[in-house]
Protein backbone atom coordinates (compact mmCIF):
# COMPACT_ATOMS: atom_id res chain seq x y z
CA UNK A 1 0.00 0.00 0.00
CA UNK A 2 0.88 3.59 -0.32
CA UNK A 3 2.85 5.15 2.09
CA UNK A 4 1.09 8.60 3.43
CA UNK A 5 3.27 11.03 4.62
CA UNK A 6 3.26 11.20 9.03
CA UNK A 7 1.95 14.78 8.89
CA UNK A 8 -0.78 14.46 6.50
CA UNK A 9 -2.00 11.20 7.87
CA UNK A 10 -1.94 13.33 11.10
CA UNK A 11 -3.90 16.27 9.77
CA UNK A 12 -6.48 14.07 8.05
CA UNK A 13 -6.37 12.16 11.67
CA UNK A 14 -7.21 15.23 13.29
CA UNK A 15 -10.49 16.47 10.98
CA UNK A 16 -11.75 12.84 11.51
CA UNK A 17 -11.29 12.95 14.60
CA UNK A 18 -13.16 16.19 15.07
CA UNK A 19 -15.87 15.32 12.70
CA UNK A 20 -16.60 12.16 14.69
CA UNK A 21 -15.98 13.38 17.86
CA UNK A 22 -13.51 11.05 18.88
CA UNK A 23 -10.20 11.26 19.91
CA UNK A 24 -7.31 11.78 17.41
CA UNK A 25 -5.77 8.28 18.46
CA UNK A 26 -9.44 6.37 17.49
CA UNK A 27 -9.33 8.36 14.27
CA UNK A 28 -5.73 7.74 13.67
CA UNK A 29 -6.23 3.98 14.49
CA UNK A 30 -9.23 3.25 12.45
CA UNK A 31 -7.78 4.78 9.65
CA UNK A 32 -4.82 2.88 9.83
CA UNK A 33 -7.46 -0.40 9.82
CA UNK A 34 -6.14 -1.21 13.53
CA UNK A 35 -10.00 -0.32 15.00
CA UNK A 36 -13.67 -0.68 13.42
CA UNK A 37 -14.74 2.55 11.79
CA UNK A 38 -16.79 4.85 14.02
CA UNK A 39 -20.25 5.59 12.55
CA UNK A 40 -21.66 8.57 13.53
CA UNK A 41 -25.72 7.74 11.72
CA UNK A 42 -27.83 11.09 11.60
CA UNK A 43 -30.03 9.44 8.50
CA UNK A 44 -30.63 5.75 8.53
CA UNK A 45 -32.63 5.55 5.51
CA UNK A 46 -30.33 7.25 3.77
CA UNK A 47 -27.17 4.34 5.24
CA UNK A 48 -28.26 2.03 2.30
CA UNK A 49 -25.84 3.76 -0.42
CA UNK A 50 -23.47 2.17 0.86
CA UNK A 51 -22.67 -1.22 1.68
CA UNK A 52 -19.95 -2.92 4.35
CA UNK A 53 -17.95 -5.57 4.55
CA UNK A 54 -20.82 -7.83 6.15
CA UNK A 55 -20.44 -10.76 7.54
CA UNK A 56 -18.60 -13.65 6.05
CA UNK A 57 -22.59 -15.76 7.14
CA UNK A 58 -24.46 -13.02 5.04
CA UNK A 59 -24.67 -13.94 1.76
CA UNK A 60 -26.50 -10.80 -0.02
CA UNK A 61 -29.29 -11.59 -2.58
CA UNK A 62 -28.21 -11.34 -6.24
CA UNK A 63 -30.65 -8.48 -6.72
CA UNK A 64 -28.74 -6.50 -4.00
CA UNK A 65 -25.46 -7.10 -5.07
CA UNK A 66 -25.80 -6.57 -8.36
CA UNK A 67 -25.01 -2.93 -9.22
CA UNK A 68 -26.46 0.16 -10.67
CA UNK A 69 -28.05 -1.10 -14.03
CA UNK A 70 -31.28 -2.05 -12.16
CA UNK A 71 -31.35 0.93 -10.54
CA UNK A 72 -32.82 4.29 -12.28
CA UNK A 73 -30.36 6.38 -14.22
CA UNK A 74 -32.14 9.39 -13.66
CA UNK A 75 -31.46 11.96 -10.87
CA UNK A 76 -32.94 11.15 -7.70
CA UNK A 77 -33.25 13.55 -4.36
CA UNK A 78 -31.22 11.38 -1.69
CA UNK A 79 -34.34 11.46 1.07
CA UNK A 80 -36.50 10.08 -1.24
CA UNK A 81 -33.93 7.53 -2.99
CA UNK A 82 -35.30 4.84 -0.88
CA UNK A 83 -38.77 5.15 -2.18
CA UNK A 84 -37.53 5.82 -5.73
CA UNK A 85 -34.63 3.86 -6.80
CA UNK A 86 -37.74 0.99 -6.65
CA UNK A 87 -35.91 -2.17 -6.38
CA UNK A 88 -32.39 -2.08 -5.09
CA UNK A 89 -33.47 0.11 -2.79
CA UNK A 90 -36.51 -2.23 -1.40
CA UNK A 91 -34.03 -5.16 -1.16
CA UNK A 92 -31.21 -2.89 0.43
CA UNK A 93 -33.58 -2.05 3.30
CA UNK A 94 -34.91 -5.19 3.84
CA UNK A 95 -31.44 -6.51 4.31
CA UNK A 96 -30.16 -3.84 6.37
CA UNK A 97 -31.39 -4.53 9.90
CA UNK A 98 -29.87 -8.20 9.22
CA UNK A 99 -26.75 -7.02 8.21
CA UNK A 100 -26.83 -4.31 11.60
CA UNK A 101 -28.04 -6.97 13.73
CA UNK A 102 -24.56 -8.93 15.05
CA UNK A 103 -22.23 -5.52 14.69
CA UNK A 104 -23.45 -2.45 14.76
CA UNK A 105 -20.08 -1.30 14.60
CA UNK A 106 -19.49 -2.64 10.98
CA UNK A 107 -22.36 -0.80 9.40
CA UNK A 108 -21.77 1.38 6.66
CA UNK A 109 -19.85 4.88 7.34
CA UNK A 110 -21.70 7.45 6.05
CA UNK A 111 -18.44 9.06 4.87
CA UNK A 112 -15.86 8.40 3.04
CA UNK A 113 -13.35 5.81 4.83
CA UNK A 114 -9.89 7.33 5.18
CA UNK A 115 -8.26 4.31 6.05
CA UNK A 116 -7.14 2.54 2.78
CA UNK A 117 -6.99 -0.88 4.97
CA UNK A 118 -10.54 -1.18 5.83
CA UNK A 119 -12.43 -2.82 2.37
CA UNK A 120 -15.28 -0.47 2.07
CA UNK A 121 -17.58 -2.06 -1.40
CA UNK A 122 -20.34 0.69 -2.57
CA UNK A 123 -22.73 -0.49 -4.52
CA UNK A 124 -24.29 2.21 -7.46
CA UNK A 125 -27.48 2.86 -6.36
CA UNK A 126 -28.21 5.40 -8.81
CA UNK A 127 -26.38 7.42 -11.68
CA UNK A 128 -26.78 11.45 -12.06
CA UNK A 129 -25.88 12.33 -15.03
CA UNK A 130 -22.98 15.40 -14.85
CA UNK A 131 -25.71 18.39 -16.18
CA UNK A 132 -24.46 22.25 -16.05
CA UNK A 133 -26.51 24.28 -14.08
CA UNK A 134 -27.13 26.93 -17.19
CA UNK A 135 -27.80 24.98 -20.78
CA UNK A 136 -25.55 26.51 -23.45
CA UNK A 137 -27.45 28.48 -26.20
CA UNK A 138 -25.91 27.25 -29.04
CA UNK A 139 -26.27 23.44 -29.91
CA UNK A 140 -22.74 22.63 -32.07
CA UNK A 141 -24.21 22.41 -35.79
CA UNK A 142 -22.21 20.65 -38.93
CA UNK A 143 -20.61 23.52 -41.09
CA UNK A 144 -18.23 23.20 -43.38
CA UNK A 145 -15.81 26.28 -44.89
CA UNK A 146 -17.80 28.67 -47.31
CA UNK A 147 -14.57 28.19 -49.29
CA UNK A 148 -15.20 26.67 -51.11
CA UNK A 149 -17.75 24.21 -50.13
CA UNK A 150 -20.48 27.35 -50.93
CA UNK A 151 -18.11 29.85 -53.16
CA UNK A 152 -17.51 27.10 -55.92
CA UNK A 153 -21.23 26.41 -56.68
CA UNK A 154 -22.37 29.88 -56.07
CA UNK A 155 -19.41 30.41 -58.80
CA UNK A 156 -21.14 27.76 -61.23
CA UNK A 157 -24.73 29.00 -61.05
CA UNK A 158 -23.68 32.50 -61.64
CA UNK A 159 -21.97 31.18 -64.37
CA UNK A 160 -24.79 29.21 -65.54
CA UNK A 161 -27.27 31.78 -65.10
CA UNK A 162 -25.28 34.46 -67.17
CA UNK A 163 -24.81 31.95 -70.01
CA UNK A 164 -28.41 31.12 -70.10
CA UNK A 165 -29.13 34.90 -70.28
CA UNK A 166 -26.85 35.87 -72.86
CA UNK A 167 -28.02 32.63 -74.96
CA UNK A 168 -31.49 34.18 -74.59
CA UNK A 169 -30.93 37.26 -75.25
CA UNK A 170 -28.81 36.18 -79.01
CA UNK A 171 -31.56 34.19 -79.54
CA UNK A 172 -35.11 35.92 -78.28
CA UNK A 173 -35.47 39.59 -79.24
CA UNK A 174 -37.00 42.32 -76.98
CA UNK A 175 -40.12 43.66 -78.52
CA UNK A 176 -39.96 47.03 -79.93
CA UNK A 177 -43.37 48.02 -81.24
CA UNK A 178 -43.96 50.97 -82.85
CA UNK A 179 -43.29 54.45 -81.26
CA UNK A 180 -45.56 55.50 -78.30
CA UNK A 181 -49.34 57.16 -79.48
CA UNK A 182 -51.49 58.24 -76.53
CA UNK A 183 -53.88 58.72 -79.60
CA UNK A 184 -54.06 54.92 -81.00
CA UNK A 185 -54.92 52.62 -78.08
CA UNK A 186 -54.35 49.01 -79.07
CA UNK A 187 -56.86 46.31 -78.30
CA UNK A 188 -56.34 45.11 -75.88
CA UNK A 189 -53.55 47.19 -73.92
CA UNK A 190 -52.57 44.91 -71.58
CA UNK A 191 -49.96 45.84 -68.26
CA UNK A 192 -46.47 43.83 -67.75
CA UNK A 193 -47.42 40.36 -67.39
CA UNK A 194 -46.70 40.32 -63.55
CA UNK A 195 -49.97 42.43 -63.08
CA UNK A 196 -51.90 40.67 -65.78
CA UNK A 197 -53.07 38.45 -62.55
CA UNK A 198 -54.74 41.86 -60.91
CA UNK A 199 -55.95 43.02 -64.56
CA UNK A 200 -57.65 39.62 -64.77
CA UNK A 201 -59.40 40.15 -61.78
CA UNK A 202 -60.02 43.59 -62.66
CA UNK A 203 -61.99 42.30 -65.72
CA UNK A 204 -64.35 40.37 -63.10
CA UNK A 205 -64.46 42.78 -60.21
CA UNK A 206 -65.26 46.50 -59.02
CA UNK A 207 -61.49 47.91 -59.38
CA UNK A 208 -62.30 49.47 -55.91
CA UNK A 209 -61.66 45.97 -54.58
CA UNK A 210 -60.24 43.83 -57.54
CA UNK A 211 -57.21 46.96 -58.45
CA UNK A 212 -56.79 48.37 -54.47
CA UNK A 213 -58.32 45.77 -52.02
CA UNK A 214 -56.34 42.55 -52.91
CA UNK A 215 -53.38 44.07 -53.91
CA UNK A 216 -52.93 46.35 -50.95
CA UNK A 217 -54.59 44.81 -48.38
CA UNK A 218 -53.81 41.13 -48.96
CA UNK A 219 -51.21 41.20 -51.08
CA UNK A 220 -49.18 43.55 -49.09
CA UNK A 221 -50.50 43.91 -45.54
CA UNK A 222 -51.24 40.33 -44.93
CA UNK A 223 -47.97 39.24 -47.00
CA UNK A 224 -45.78 41.23 -44.65
CA UNK A 225 -47.48 40.71 -41.99
CA UNK A 226 -47.11 36.84 -42.54
CA UNK A 227 -44.81 35.69 -39.79
CA UNK A 228 -46.45 37.94 -37.20
CA UNK A 229 -49.62 35.96 -38.31
CA UNK A 230 -48.19 32.18 -38.42
CA UNK A 231 -47.32 31.61 -34.98
CA UNK A 232 -46.82 27.98 -35.37
CA UNK A 233 -42.98 27.31 -34.66
CA UNK A 234 -42.58 24.28 -36.83
CA UNK A 235 -41.02 24.36 -40.57
CA UNK A 236 -41.84 20.96 -41.41
CA UNK A 237 -44.49 20.72 -44.10
CA UNK A 238 -46.37 18.19 -42.78
CA UNK A 239 -46.70 20.23 -39.42
CA UNK A 240 -47.84 23.39 -41.28
CA UNK A 241 -50.32 22.02 -43.23
CA UNK A 242 -52.46 24.83 -43.66
CA UNK A 243 -49.92 27.34 -44.77
CA UNK A 244 -48.89 25.30 -46.79
CA UNK A 245 -52.01 24.91 -48.61
CA UNK A 246 -52.66 28.81 -48.21
CA UNK A 247 -49.44 29.64 -50.00
CA UNK A 248 -49.69 27.02 -52.51
CA UNK A 249 -53.94 28.23 -53.45
CA UNK A 250 -52.26 31.72 -53.74
CA UNK A 251 -49.42 30.48 -55.89
CA UNK A 252 -52.03 28.11 -58.11
CA UNK A 253 -54.57 30.89 -58.27
CA UNK A 254 -51.86 34.15 -59.08
CA UNK A 255 -50.79 31.40 -61.90
CA UNK A 256 -53.95 30.68 -63.56
CA UNK A 257 -54.66 34.51 -63.54
CA UNK A 258 -51.73 35.59 -65.46
CA UNK A 259 -51.53 33.19 -67.68
CA UNK A 260 -55.44 33.90 -68.76
CA UNK A 261 -54.51 37.39 -68.41
CA UNK A 262 -51.06 37.02 -70.94
CA UNK A 263 -52.47 33.96 -73.20
CA UNK A 264 -55.89 33.94 -73.52
CA UNK A 265 -57.75 37.58 -73.30
CA UNK A 266 -58.03 39.03 -76.54
CA UNK A 267 -59.93 42.51 -78.39
CA UNK A 268 -62.05 43.91 -75.64
CA UNK A 269 -60.74 41.53 -73.07
CA UNK A 270 -62.45 38.36 -74.58
CA UNK A 271 -61.52 34.73 -74.07
CA UNK A 272 -59.50 33.88 -77.22
CA UNK A 273 -57.23 31.07 -77.51
CA UNK A 274 -53.74 31.60 -78.28
CA UNK A 275 -53.48 28.73 -80.69
CA UNK A 276 -56.39 29.82 -82.61
CA UNK A 277 -55.77 33.74 -82.72
CA UNK A 278 -52.70 33.99 -82.03
CA UNK A 279 -50.96 36.03 -79.18
CA UNK A 280 -52.05 39.37 -78.51
CA UNK A 281 -49.99 42.70 -77.85
CA UNK A 282 -47.24 40.62 -79.19
CA UNK A 283 -46.58 37.75 -82.15
CA UNK A 284 -44.28 35.78 -79.98
CA UNK A 285 -43.27 34.10 -82.95
CA UNK A 286 -41.95 37.92 -84.08
CA UNK A 287 -39.18 37.82 -81.58
CA UNK A 288 -37.92 34.91 -82.30
CA UNK A 289 -34.66 35.70 -84.69
CA UNK A 290 -31.60 33.24 -85.06
CA UNK A 291 -29.07 35.33 -85.95
CA UNK B 1 27.39 22.31 -56.40
CA UNK B 2 25.79 20.42 -59.25
CA UNK B 3 25.76 21.93 -62.83
CA UNK B 4 22.27 22.52 -63.88
CA UNK B 5 20.97 22.05 -66.92
CA UNK B 6 19.68 25.56 -69.17
CA UNK B 7 16.11 24.86 -68.65
CA UNK B 8 16.63 24.12 -64.67
CA UNK B 9 18.51 27.26 -64.19
CA UNK B 10 15.73 29.28 -66.01
CA UNK B 11 12.62 27.42 -64.15
CA UNK B 12 15.07 28.55 -60.30
CA UNK B 13 15.05 32.49 -61.32
CA UNK B 14 11.65 31.87 -62.59
CA UNK B 15 10.62 30.45 -59.21
CA UNK B 16 12.65 32.96 -57.35
CA UNK B 17 11.57 35.69 -59.08
CA UNK B 18 8.16 34.80 -59.02
CA UNK B 19 8.31 34.38 -54.94
CA UNK B 20 10.17 37.83 -54.64
CA UNK B 21 7.51 39.73 -56.82
CA UNK B 22 4.84 37.56 -54.73
CA UNK B 23 6.34 38.47 -51.27
CA UNK B 24 7.58 41.83 -52.07
CA UNK B 25 5.85 44.95 -50.96
CA UNK B 26 3.59 45.75 -53.92
CA UNK B 27 1.61 42.51 -53.79
CA UNK B 28 1.41 42.01 -49.96
CA UNK B 29 0.11 45.79 -49.91
CA UNK B 30 -2.58 44.52 -52.39
CA UNK B 31 -3.75 41.65 -50.93
CA UNK B 32 -4.22 40.73 -47.13
CA UNK B 33 -3.30 37.81 -45.19
CA UNK B 34 -4.75 34.69 -46.73
CA UNK B 35 -4.59 35.55 -49.99
CA UNK B 36 -4.35 32.78 -52.49
CA UNK B 37 -2.10 35.48 -54.28
CA UNK B 38 0.21 35.73 -51.75
CA UNK B 39 3.91 34.00 -51.48
CA UNK B 40 3.42 30.52 -49.41
CA UNK B 41 -0.38 30.07 -49.45
CA UNK B 42 -1.06 26.82 -48.45
CA UNK B 43 -4.21 25.11 -48.04
CA UNK B 44 -5.51 24.96 -44.37
CA UNK B 45 -8.35 25.94 -42.71
CA UNK B 46 -6.97 28.80 -40.95
CA UNK B 47 -6.29 30.25 -45.09
CA UNK B 48 -10.07 29.56 -46.13
CA UNK B 49 -11.15 31.21 -43.38
CA UNK B 50 -8.76 33.97 -44.68
CA UNK B 51 -10.32 34.02 -48.07
CA UNK B 52 -13.85 34.61 -47.09
CA UNK B 53 -12.65 37.37 -44.11
CA UNK B 54 -10.00 39.19 -45.96
CA UNK B 55 -12.16 39.51 -49.40
CA UNK B 56 -14.23 42.20 -49.85
CA UNK B 57 -16.49 40.12 -52.55
CA UNK B 58 -17.17 37.50 -50.50
CA UNK B 59 -17.21 39.14 -47.22
CA UNK B 60 -21.08 38.61 -47.33
CA UNK B 61 -20.95 35.06 -46.31
CA UNK B 62 -20.17 33.78 -43.24
CA UNK B 63 -16.27 31.79 -42.64
CA UNK B 64 -18.18 28.56 -42.12
CA UNK B 65 -21.97 27.76 -43.13
CA UNK B 66 -23.86 25.17 -42.41
CA UNK B 67 -23.62 21.95 -44.65
CA UNK B 68 -27.11 21.42 -45.50
CA UNK B 69 -27.70 24.95 -46.66
CA UNK B 70 -24.72 24.28 -49.30
CA UNK B 71 -26.81 21.73 -50.98
CA UNK B 72 -27.81 23.57 -54.34
CA UNK B 73 -31.22 21.40 -54.09
CA UNK B 74 -31.95 23.31 -50.66
CA UNK B 75 -32.01 27.26 -51.71
CA UNK B 76 -31.17 26.86 -55.37
CA UNK B 77 -29.31 29.78 -55.32
CA UNK B 78 -32.20 31.90 -56.02
CA UNK B 79 -31.35 34.77 -53.34
CA UNK B 80 -27.78 34.74 -54.58
CA UNK B 81 -29.40 34.48 -58.28
CA UNK B 82 -31.90 37.42 -57.66
CA UNK B 83 -28.78 39.45 -56.37
CA UNK B 84 -26.67 38.78 -59.33
CA UNK B 85 -29.60 39.11 -61.54
CA UNK B 86 -29.51 43.17 -59.98
CA UNK B 87 -25.27 43.17 -60.92
CA UNK B 88 -25.96 42.23 -64.46
CA UNK B 89 -28.97 45.07 -64.91
CA UNK B 90 -27.25 46.89 -62.94
CA UNK B 91 -23.87 46.99 -65.45
CA UNK B 92 -26.00 46.21 -68.65
CA UNK B 93 -28.47 49.45 -67.52
CA UNK B 94 -25.43 52.01 -66.96
CA UNK B 95 -24.01 51.06 -70.38
CA UNK B 96 -27.53 51.50 -71.97
CA UNK B 97 -27.78 54.88 -70.28
CA UNK B 98 -25.16 56.18 -72.32
CA UNK B 99 -27.21 55.79 -75.81
CA UNK B 100 -30.52 56.99 -74.30
CA UNK B 101 -32.06 60.07 -73.80
CA UNK B 102 -35.30 60.00 -72.02
CA UNK B 103 -37.54 62.60 -74.41
CA UNK B 104 -38.68 62.62 -77.93
CA UNK B 105 -35.84 60.56 -79.03
CA UNK B 106 -36.44 57.70 -76.85
CA UNK B 107 -37.69 55.18 -79.14
CA UNK B 108 -35.29 56.68 -81.54
CA UNK B 109 -32.33 55.83 -79.49
CA UNK B 110 -34.00 52.70 -78.64
CA UNK B 111 -34.18 51.95 -82.67
CA UNK B 112 -30.25 52.79 -83.09
CA UNK B 113 -29.59 50.41 -80.18
CA UNK B 114 -30.93 47.51 -81.99
CA UNK B 115 -29.44 48.37 -85.24
CA UNK B 116 -26.32 50.87 -85.16
CA UNK B 117 -24.97 50.51 -82.05
CA UNK B 118 -22.25 47.62 -81.44
CA UNK B 119 -24.20 44.85 -79.16
CA UNK B 120 -26.87 47.36 -78.64
CA UNK B 121 -29.30 44.62 -79.29
CA UNK B 122 -27.45 42.03 -76.76
CA UNK B 123 -27.28 44.37 -74.20
CA UNK B 124 -30.53 45.64 -74.64
CA UNK B 125 -32.22 42.03 -74.93
CA UNK B 126 -29.89 41.10 -71.82
CA UNK B 127 -31.66 44.14 -69.71
CA UNK B 128 -35.04 43.15 -70.81
CA UNK B 129 -34.64 39.83 -69.88
CA UNK B 130 -32.63 39.77 -67.02
CA UNK B 131 -35.45 41.77 -65.97
CA UNK B 132 -37.98 39.68 -66.74
CA UNK B 133 -35.83 37.03 -64.96
CA UNK B 134 -35.37 38.74 -61.77
CA UNK B 135 -39.12 39.27 -61.25
CA UNK B 136 -39.34 35.46 -61.54
CA UNK B 137 -36.44 34.52 -59.52
CA UNK B 138 -36.91 37.03 -57.12
CA UNK B 139 -40.88 35.54 -56.58
CA UNK B 140 -39.53 31.91 -56.59
CA UNK B 141 -36.37 33.28 -53.98
CA UNK B 142 -39.69 34.19 -51.66
CA UNK B 143 -41.70 31.14 -52.28
CA UNK B 144 -38.73 28.89 -51.71
CA UNK B 145 -38.58 30.63 -48.31
CA UNK B 146 -41.99 29.97 -47.72
CA UNK B 147 -41.81 26.24 -48.08
CA UNK B 148 -39.01 26.04 -45.94
CA UNK B 149 -41.17 28.11 -43.38
CA UNK B 150 -38.22 30.57 -43.08
CA UNK B 151 -39.93 33.28 -42.65
CA UNK B 152 -40.37 32.28 -38.64
CA UNK B 153 -38.70 33.19 -35.60
CA UNK B 154 -36.00 34.86 -35.76
CA UNK B 155 -36.84 35.98 -39.07
CA UNK B 156 -39.73 37.43 -39.03
CA UNK B 157 -38.49 40.89 -39.98
CA UNK B 158 -36.44 40.00 -42.61
CA UNK B 159 -39.64 38.00 -44.47
CA UNK B 160 -41.28 41.83 -44.64
CA UNK B 161 -37.42 43.56 -45.91
CA UNK B 162 -38.26 40.88 -48.38
CA UNK B 163 -41.84 41.80 -49.42
CA UNK B 164 -40.78 45.29 -49.50
CA UNK B 165 -37.34 44.60 -51.67
CA UNK B 166 -39.95 41.93 -54.36
CA UNK B 167 -42.40 45.37 -54.20
CA UNK B 168 -39.68 47.34 -55.19
CA UNK B 169 -38.44 44.70 -57.80
CA UNK B 170 -41.69 45.15 -59.59
CA UNK B 171 -41.64 48.78 -59.08
CA UNK B 172 -38.40 48.88 -60.95
CA UNK B 173 -39.36 46.51 -63.78
CA UNK B 174 -42.77 48.62 -64.15
CA UNK B 175 -40.63 52.26 -64.33
CA UNK B 176 -38.40 50.07 -66.71
CA UNK B 177 -41.18 49.37 -69.30
CA UNK B 178 -41.78 52.65 -70.09
CA UNK B 179 -38.84 53.78 -71.46
CA UNK B 180 -38.50 51.80 -74.77
CA UNK B 181 -41.45 54.47 -75.78
CA UNK B 182 -43.22 52.02 -77.94
CA UNK B 183 -46.91 51.58 -78.12
CA UNK B 184 -46.27 48.31 -75.74
CA UNK B 185 -44.55 50.79 -73.26
CA UNK B 186 -46.89 53.44 -72.97
CA UNK B 187 -50.19 51.09 -72.92
CA UNK B 188 -48.89 48.74 -70.39
CA UNK B 189 -47.64 51.94 -68.05
CA UNK B 190 -51.06 53.73 -69.23
CA UNK B 191 -52.98 50.05 -68.01
CA UNK B 192 -51.03 50.19 -64.51
CA UNK B 193 -51.09 53.90 -63.83
CA UNK B 194 -55.06 53.68 -64.23
CA UNK B 195 -54.66 50.58 -61.67
CA UNK B 196 -53.03 53.22 -59.05
CA UNK B 197 -55.86 55.49 -59.76
CA UNK B 198 -58.49 52.85 -58.30
CA UNK B 199 -56.73 53.82 -54.72
CA UNK B 200 -59.43 55.06 -52.15
CA UNK B 201 -58.95 58.31 -51.59
CA UNK B 202 -56.33 60.03 -52.72
CA UNK B 203 -56.75 57.54 -55.92
CA UNK B 204 -56.59 60.91 -58.49
CA UNK B 205 -53.06 62.19 -56.28
CA UNK B 206 -51.44 58.89 -57.00
CA UNK B 207 -52.63 58.69 -60.43
CA UNK B 208 -51.37 62.24 -61.12
CA UNK B 209 -48.08 62.09 -59.03
CA UNK B 210 -47.50 58.75 -61.23
CA UNK B 211 -48.25 59.85 -64.90
CA UNK B 212 -46.54 63.48 -64.00
CA UNK B 213 -49.89 64.84 -65.35
CA UNK B 214 -53.30 63.12 -66.45
CA UNK B 215 -52.04 60.70 -68.99
CA UNK B 216 -49.15 59.18 -69.78
CA UNK B 217 -46.60 61.62 -71.30
CA UNK B 218 -42.87 62.80 -72.48
CA UNK B 219 -42.98 64.37 -68.91
CA UNK B 220 -44.05 60.59 -67.07
CA UNK B 221 -41.18 59.38 -69.28
CA UNK B 222 -38.61 61.72 -67.44
CA UNK B 223 -39.95 60.67 -63.80
CA UNK B 224 -40.22 57.20 -64.61
CA UNK B 225 -36.22 57.19 -65.71
CA UNK B 226 -35.28 58.94 -62.68
CA UNK B 227 -37.12 56.71 -60.64
CA UNK B 228 -35.98 54.01 -62.48
CA UNK B 229 -31.73 54.72 -62.81
CA UNK B 230 -31.75 56.49 -59.70
CA UNK B 231 -34.17 56.41 -57.53
CA UNK B 232 -35.20 52.94 -57.20
CA UNK B 233 -31.80 51.13 -57.34
CA UNK B 234 -30.78 53.96 -54.45
CA UNK B 235 -33.55 52.22 -52.27
CA UNK B 236 -33.25 48.68 -52.94
CA UNK B 237 -29.37 48.81 -52.35
CA UNK B 238 -30.25 50.11 -48.77
CA UNK B 239 -33.15 47.55 -48.07
CA UNK B 240 -31.03 44.84 -49.82
CA UNK B 241 -28.01 45.60 -47.51
CA UNK B 242 -30.18 44.92 -44.36
CA UNK B 243 -31.44 41.57 -46.06
CA UNK B 244 -28.14 40.47 -45.79
CA UNK B 245 -27.34 41.70 -42.81
CA UNK B 246 -30.17 40.06 -41.39
CA UNK B 247 -29.49 37.00 -43.23
CA UNK B 248 -26.59 36.58 -41.17
CA UNK B 249 -27.55 38.19 -37.58
CA UNK B 250 -30.34 36.09 -37.89
CA UNK B 251 -27.57 32.96 -37.81
CA UNK B 252 -27.37 32.57 -41.40
CA UNK B 253 -29.48 30.00 -43.63
CA UNK B 254 -32.58 28.34 -42.06
CA UNK B 255 -33.50 24.72 -41.33
CA UNK B 256 -32.52 21.76 -41.87
CA UNK B 257 -36.43 20.69 -41.91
Amino acid sequence: MVDIPEHLLQRSAEARAKALGISIEQALAEMKGESDPTVVSKDPEVKIIDETPAPAAETPSPAAETPAPAAEVTPVKEEHAAETTEKVAEVAIEKKPAAKAPDPKTDAPDEVDFAPEVKVTQRLLTVVKAKPIQKAASEPVDKVNTWPHLMLPEFVSLMAMTAFLILLSAILQAPLLEEANPNVTPNPAKAPWYFLGLQELLSYWDPQIAGVMIPLVLGLVVWMAFPYIDRNPETHPSKRKFAIMFYTFFLAGAGVLTIIGVLFRGPGWNWTYPWIDGIWFDDLLDWIHFE
Amino acid sequence: MQKLSLRDRIKEVRVTAGDSFRGGKLMSSIFRPGSPFKKGYVDSPRNRSYVVMNNVLYHLHPVKVKRHGVRLSYTLCLGGLSFFLFIVLTITGIWLMFYFRPTELAYVDIQALQTDIAFGSLVRNMHRWGAHLMVLVVFLHMSRVFYHGAYKAPREFNWVIGVILLLLTLLLSFTGYLLPWDQLAIWAVTVGGNMAGYTPVIGAQAKFGLFAGLEATTATLLRFYVLHVLFLPFIIVIFMAVHFWRVRKDGGISGPL
